[in-house]
């Protein structure tokens, strides 16, 4: 099976430690974070809000906020080299080039004073080619390839005079522009309306077939992680919960917050007007996790041994979890 | 069948807008664009539509936040659409609104106690010690201890603010309360325990609810029936089930089709549509949805399709000049 041959894995995380210089103190958002991603593969990192998410991403792109955002321990392997430790100006060649980058909020990426082509070709200018002709003619191809109709007139145009839609489309194509191995996308279609999501996501797919590159996305939708993803890492209060095949975690979620998130969101198949699961209790700050396991005080099978960090176990060679009572648990009964 | 609590008839909001050289010439923004619908007591009409289509607007509209440019709106029989704000006065106690997010609608120099003790005072409703007792009681329904009280809405997490929004709408029992949004922004885990609780509510107090939102699951789990906006106008109204079971509109199915179910073994057959949501300002001519509908014909782009009712005598509405069964 491809999925344990090594020289597959473009980038592998380990123990990630990622901590924040603040008022109330050196907070942790990011607590030994391993996975591994592979080739032509596209891994998802779903939580909820303030799980570490985003700081994982950035920690991988060594884009913290400074000088708060440090990270203090585990390694970023990519290309045979540790991104954790790299010097920034070797970073910023990655950044854009070997690595793509896709966020949230388009308007973010863009600047909005210059246009569409200019901002294309620095990056071309940057990684590929020292000619500005050449330059802007990749640019044209590359917003054509990512669907942008009159591709040779939007060049000249800034980012405001382009739909939300468009100007990730425009995101996309930047990440993109220099065949990256791998591409992190942080919730790309989140600001997006369901319609033009499915373009988006149907476009990222099409991509990356024909490309070949890894994706990491980030989400926080359990939808787009099972239309999108082959694997997926569940993280609760900086640490991973679960992780392991989509299938697998769908079908038979071994961490009771998982299974908590699966069977409280309402389905198109859920009996209208019924009650739904819920998880008790609300998303804990950073600065009041619980020691031990960080679900503890929303767990309806904690125990005493819940007290001190779960180690994380293999349920089977690819699914992994972190729970104490994970052999415990009733069978999961998905939904109809 | 008896009188609907409010009726939405062929209500129209346009914004105007300046543009060109010097601001200068007039346009309008059809945000919505003649809409007709009932809203029967103790039911929940879901509100459904791309960003801009209008929802909120429509949503303002029906509690008076706005003044319609015309049509009406009918609560209990009486016509509210352009009553002043004192005549509007004795409606307000019976029609509220929450919004996505709670903390803009709450003030946030206020404790928990004042805010909700507000809508009491406004009314002139009990004496203080009366108005402390129905805050604890208001607390209590929402599922949030009376210790609130005495805090300010920051020192809520989202979920709880947005029961705190909850409280306050419903502080003197109004019938029908418009929900702009009201889990949008929560994380999946409190999601669900804050529609428990806005079901619980209707259930006990017979409330009506115009539900908007931008999540199908989450609209057809809290919906009677549900209509589909696009750009102003509904292209299709129906029953929760069979808008699901059986969506006419070609908007409809590319809308059900885009939605990414939480479940690998059901990847979505996508119908992608092409294109961009258009303005508002510059609708197109006929058909709204022309201009990405993958059927449009010569018919479609000159006339304007009426939401027309579809043979099966469900209730089921359908504003296309092509009524094809799909199934
Ligand atoms: N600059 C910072 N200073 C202090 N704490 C921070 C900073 N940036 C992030 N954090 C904290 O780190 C934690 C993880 O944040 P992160 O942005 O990774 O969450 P996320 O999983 O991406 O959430 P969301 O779904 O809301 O985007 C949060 O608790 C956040 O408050
Ligand atoms: N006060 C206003 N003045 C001018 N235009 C307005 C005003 N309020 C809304 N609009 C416009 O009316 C249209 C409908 O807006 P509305 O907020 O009702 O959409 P919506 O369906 O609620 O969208 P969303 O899902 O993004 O909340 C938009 O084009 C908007 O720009
Ligand atoms: S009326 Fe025509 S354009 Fe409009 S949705 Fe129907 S088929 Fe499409
Ligand atoms: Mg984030
Ligand atoms: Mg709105």
């Amino acid at each position: 099976m491809p999925a344990t041959d090594p020289n597959d894995i473009v980038i592998d995380v380990r123990d990630l430690v990622t901590t924040f210089d603040t008022d109330a103190g050196v907070l942790t958002a990011v607590d030994g974070v391993s996975f591994a991603v592979r080739r032509g593969r596209t891994l998802g990192i779903v939580g909820e809000s303030g799980c570490g998410k985003s700081v994982t991403a950035l920690s991988i792109m060594r884009l913290l906020p400074q000088p708060m955002g440090k990270i203090r321990g585990g390694e970023v392997l990519f290309d045979g080299r540790n991104l954790a430790t790299l010097p920034p100006e070797e970073m910023r060649r990655i950044r854009g080039g070997r690595i793509g980058m896709i966020f949230q909020e388009p308007m973010t990426a863009l600047n909005p004073v210059q246009t569409i082509g200019r901002q294309l070709s620095e990056i071309f200018l940057l990684h590929i080619t020292s000619d500005r002709k050449q330059a802007l003619e990749m640019s044209i191809d590359m917003l054509r390839k990512v669907g942008i109709p009159s591709p040779e007139i939007r060049v000249g145009e800034y980012p405001h005079q382009l739909s939300g839609g468009m100007r990730q489309r425009v995101v996309i194509a930047m990440a993109l522009a220099c065949k990256p191995a791998v591409v992190i996308a942080d919730e790309p279609t989140t600001a997006l309306d369901v319609t033009i999501q499915a373009q988006i996501l149907e476009l990222m797919h099409a991509l990356q077939e024909e490309m070949g590159m890894a994706i990491i996305l980030i989400t926080h939708d359990l939808g787009v992680i099972a239309d999108m993803c082959d694997d997926v890492v569940v993280m609760y209060g900086g640490r991973i919960a679960e992780a392991g095949p989509v299938d697998d975690i769908f079908a038979a979620p071994a961490h009771p917050y998982t299974r908590g998130l699966l069977s409280s969101i309402p389905r198109l198949t859920t009996p209208r007007k019924s009650r739904l699961n819920v998880i008790d209790g609300m998303v804990p700050s950073l600065a009041e996790l619980p020691v031990g396991c960080r679900f503890q005080n929303r767990c309806p099978f904690r125990i005493d041994a819940c007290a001190r960090q779960p180690p994380r176990e293999n349920v089977s060679p690819q699914h992994t979890v972190a729970c104490h009572r994970w052999r415990d648990l009733p069978p999961f009964v998905s939904a109809p | 069948m008896s009188q609907p609590l409010i009726q939405v008839e062929n209500l129209a909001m346009h914004f105007p807008v300046k543009e060109g050289l010097f601001q200068r010439s007039r346009r309008f923004c059809r945000a919505v664009d003649g809409v007709s619908f009932t809203v029967g007591a103790g039911e929940t009409i879901g509100l459904v539509g791309e960003s801009g289509c209008g929802k909120s607007t429509l949503g303002k509209c029906i509690v008076r936040l706005l003044r319609p440019t015309s049509g009406r709106i009918l609560f209990d029989g009486e016509d509210l659409s352009q009553l002043s704000a004192r005549k509007m006065k004795p409606y307000r106690r019976h029609l509220q609104m929450i919004f996505q997010d709670p903390v803009e609608s709450l003030n946030a120099r206020h404790t928990v106690g004042e805010i909700l003790a507000e809508p009491f005072a406004i009314h002139d409703i009990g004496d203080p010690a009366h108005r402390r007792e129905k805050v604890r009681g208001l607390l209590d329904k929402v599922g949030l201890p009376s210790s609130a009280a005495d805090r300010y809405p920051f020192e809520f997490s989202g979920g709880q603010r947005q029961r705190i929004g909850i409280a306050r709408a419903i502080a003197l029992e109004p019938r029908a309360i418009v929900c702009d949004e009201p889990v949008s922004a929560l994380d999946v885990s409190i999601q669900s325990q804050v529609l428990n609780l806005m079901l619980d509510l209707q259930r006990e107090m017979g409330l009506s609810y115009l539900f908007i939102a931008h999540n199908l699951a989450v609209v057809k789990h809290v919906s009677d029936r549900i209509a589909i906006m696009y750009l102003g106008h509904i292209v299709e109204f129906a029953d929760a089930e069979n808008l699901y079971r059986d969506p006419r509109h070609p908007y409809t199915r590319a809308l059900i089709s885009a939605i990414p179910e939480p479940d690998p073994r059901r990847r979505s057959e996508r119908i992608v549509l092409k294109g961009d949501v258009p303005s508002p300002i510059h609708p197109p001519s006929g058909c709204p949805f022309h201009t990405r509908c993958p059927y449009a014909t010569d018919h479609c782009r000159q006339e304007v399709p009426r939401l027309r009712p579809t043979p099966d005598t469900t209730g089921h509405e359908v504003a296309c000049h092509y009524d094809r069964p799909w199934n």
